[in-house]
């Protein structure tokens, strides 16, 4: 029997032939990230054990991403206590506002992860890095602790789940839409503890922007992580931020390529296999309260919006924008809607900037704002208010997720949210 | 380890978002997270709840969010112990981690009715629903789960193990 991609990359780094679902290993880990709500808690767990240092100063990553810049005073001391365990242990990557963006959205661009790596964030999101061929995982604070003394860390060999999705992709449908439309077919759980593999032609041709959205939310079904296997579109990437940030990159990508490109074997063990036929998706939006209670657009409905949100790990990368862009170029929004823009970091800030995009944001009438999660879980920059309803191109529409627990949140791609801020409502971008 | 205690009954799907909101994400201490406890499922579960009480949830119980202030806000109402039909699994690793008492048990979950008295032996792997007279068999842990929560948790495991 052959290996799946995620079996290979975890053998390789618990230093086994083969790992079968279901087994417990210890595996070394690559990269572990924190940001400024669980790094608190790992690190009062690092002192309680008294360890002096971490067990390597360039694979220990801190983004303070979440309440940032800081929106009040206990979350200032939650960021400063990253900043202060970052000086002090000499952390190589370590971004504070100004340098700092969304932590999925940036570990990718500044090359500081890559193709066959084993990478653990205490984010639930951070099964992002699978669109790059990676095993990534979330975890909680009390594992990042462990990691950051023993580079290593548990985990139960996950079963895999093969997604095929077959044939061309519809116009304004992107990996957003796919995932969207996955989430609801199989549910909330519908992965649950599993890997997600995600391959077949319509995934191929998806640019690695999109590929990040859709494993960005693989966890909303419960997934343990999700996975594309690498390709040429992986590589051109990779090469890309790895040699534009040699510099800051250690070790260089080359080093950290454990498996060579792993990819799973014709013969790999699947516990199930779901194909999808995509000329039949359309651009899709997960209603309230859950992400898998998904319907074509077409579908919806008259659903008036207060506001709008672009941004957040999933959609607030250059493709998304761009999109957005598009179809908000010379029209403005109504006075009643607020059209909140977050470029994911501050090189994709910039490059907006370059291309005209920010100002296209400002004429339509919307705000552009400094890289911060946010709106999304409600932290700050777009709370909502009681009875206000919300588009947003983030993760998740649990009940109260973006502000007051009578508050709707309607989640779909850039493009549907750029129309929606233009009509007022949910609307499709073919129709404005 | 022995608990009795009586039930809270919660729905399928319970996220952290609900267990704990984001906005009281400012800190990490386990009694002032406590006061929020699953107000976004049940306004009135934090100053209902008393030392030794037991969670009992349908499928999926702790998803979305990785924080471990969800886990904490449960420890820090002094729940004995989370039932559910399913855990995810982030929350899964973090119960263990921290050393919080869950069991996964459809039938338990599906027929324990608020405020019945359930009696649990996690060694037998047993939970018994006092007010309903049932007895239910759990899935023992496996055994690499068994020694973390031996060890008291995934920090003494790593300092004892490791260092």
């Amino acid at each position: 029997m052959g290996l799946t991609i995620t079996e290979k990359i975890l053998a390789a780094h618990a230093g086994k032939k083969r790992v079968e679902p279901g087994e417990f290993i210890e595996a070394k880990v690559d990269i572990a990230l924190g940001n400024d709500i669980t790094a608190p808690l790992a690190i009062e767990e690092f002192r309680k054990s008294g360890v002096k240092k971490v067990f390597d100063r360039s694979k220990v990553v801190l983004v303070p991403d979440h309440f940032t810049p800081n929106k009040d005073a206990p979350s200032a001391q939650q960021a400063k206590i990253l900043r202060d365990f970052a000086k002090e242990q000499n952390l190589k990557y370590y971004f504070d506002v100004g340098r700092m963006g969304i932590e999925h959205a940036l570990l990718p661009e500044q090359g500081i992860v890559g193709p066959g790596d084993l990478i653990i964030g205490a984010d639930s999101h951070t099964c992002t890095y699978g669109a790059l061929g990676a095993f990534s995982a979330g975890v909680g604070s009390t594992d990042l602790a462990a990691v950051m003394i023993t580079g290593k860390l548990w985990f139960k060999v996950p079963e895999t789940i093969r997604f095929i999705y077959r044939g061309k992709l519809n116009k304004w449908v992107s990996g957003k839409d796919l995932i969207l439309y996955t989430i609801g077919d199989i549910g909330v759980d519908g992965a649950l503890y599993k890997t997600m593999e995600f391959t077949g032609e319509a995934v191929s041709s998806l640019s690695m922007d999109s590929r990040f959205s859709m494993c960005n939310m693989a966890i909303e079904a419960g997934a343990k992580s999700g996975i594309i296997a690498p390709d040429k579109i992986t590589l051109e990437y990779a090469k890309k931020h790895c040699s534009l940030f040699q510099p800051k990159a250690d070790p260089p990508l080359a080093d950290t390529v454990h498996c060579s490109l792993p990819t799973s074997d014709p013969d790999a063990n699947y516990c199930e296999i779901r194909k999808y036929d995509c000329s039949k998706i359309e651009p899709q939006v997960a209603l309230p309260h859950l992400p898998s209670n998904t319907k074509p657009v077409s579908e919806v409905g008259n659903i008036p919006l207060d506001q709008v949100v672009i941004g957040s790990c999933t959609n607030g990368r250059m493709e998304d924008l761009r999109i957005a862009a598009k179809v908000l170029k010379g029209r403005k929004i109504p006075s009643y809607i607020r059209l909140i823009i977050i470029p994911a970091t501050q090189n994709i800030y910039l490059q907006a900037v370059k291309e005209g995009l920010t100002e296209i944001f400002l004429e339509a009438g919307g705000v552009v704002s400094t890289p911060t999660c946010g709106p999304c879980l409600g932290g700050h920059m777009g709370v909502l208010a009681e009875g206000e309803k919300a588009l947003a191109t983030t993760n998740r529409n649990f009940k109260g997720r973006m502000g007051h627990p009578k508050s709707e949140v309607y989640l779909s791609n850039p493009a549907i949210a750029a129309a929606s801020a233009l009509k007022g409502r949910i609307a499709h971008p073919a129709k404005i | 380890m022995k608990f009795k205690g009586k039930v809270h009954k919660f729905g399928d799907d319970v996220n952290t978002d609900e267990i704990i909101p984001a906005k009281y994400l400012v800190t990490t201490n386990p009694k002032e997270l406590a006061r929020h406890c699953l107000e976004g499922r049940s306004k009135n579960f934090a100053r209902k709840v008393k030392p030794g009480d037991i969670v009992v949830a349908g499928k999926n119980f702790g998803c979305a969010s990785s924080r471990e202030h969800a886990p904490l806000a449960i420890k820090g109402c002094s729940v004995s112990c989370v039932i559910a039909a399913s855990f995810a699994r982030i929350f899964f690793r973090n119960c263990i981690n921290m050393g919080l008492p869950i069991l996964e048990s459809k039938e338990a979950a599906k027929e324990a009715r608020q405020n019945d008295i359930l009696q649990i032996d996690l060694n037998k792997g047993e939970i018994r629903n006092v007010t309903k007279k049932r007895i239910y068999r759990v899935q023992p842990f496996p055994r690499f789960l068994k020694r973390i929560i031996s060890f008291g948790g995934l920090m003494r495991y790593v300092r004892k193990s490791d260092v």
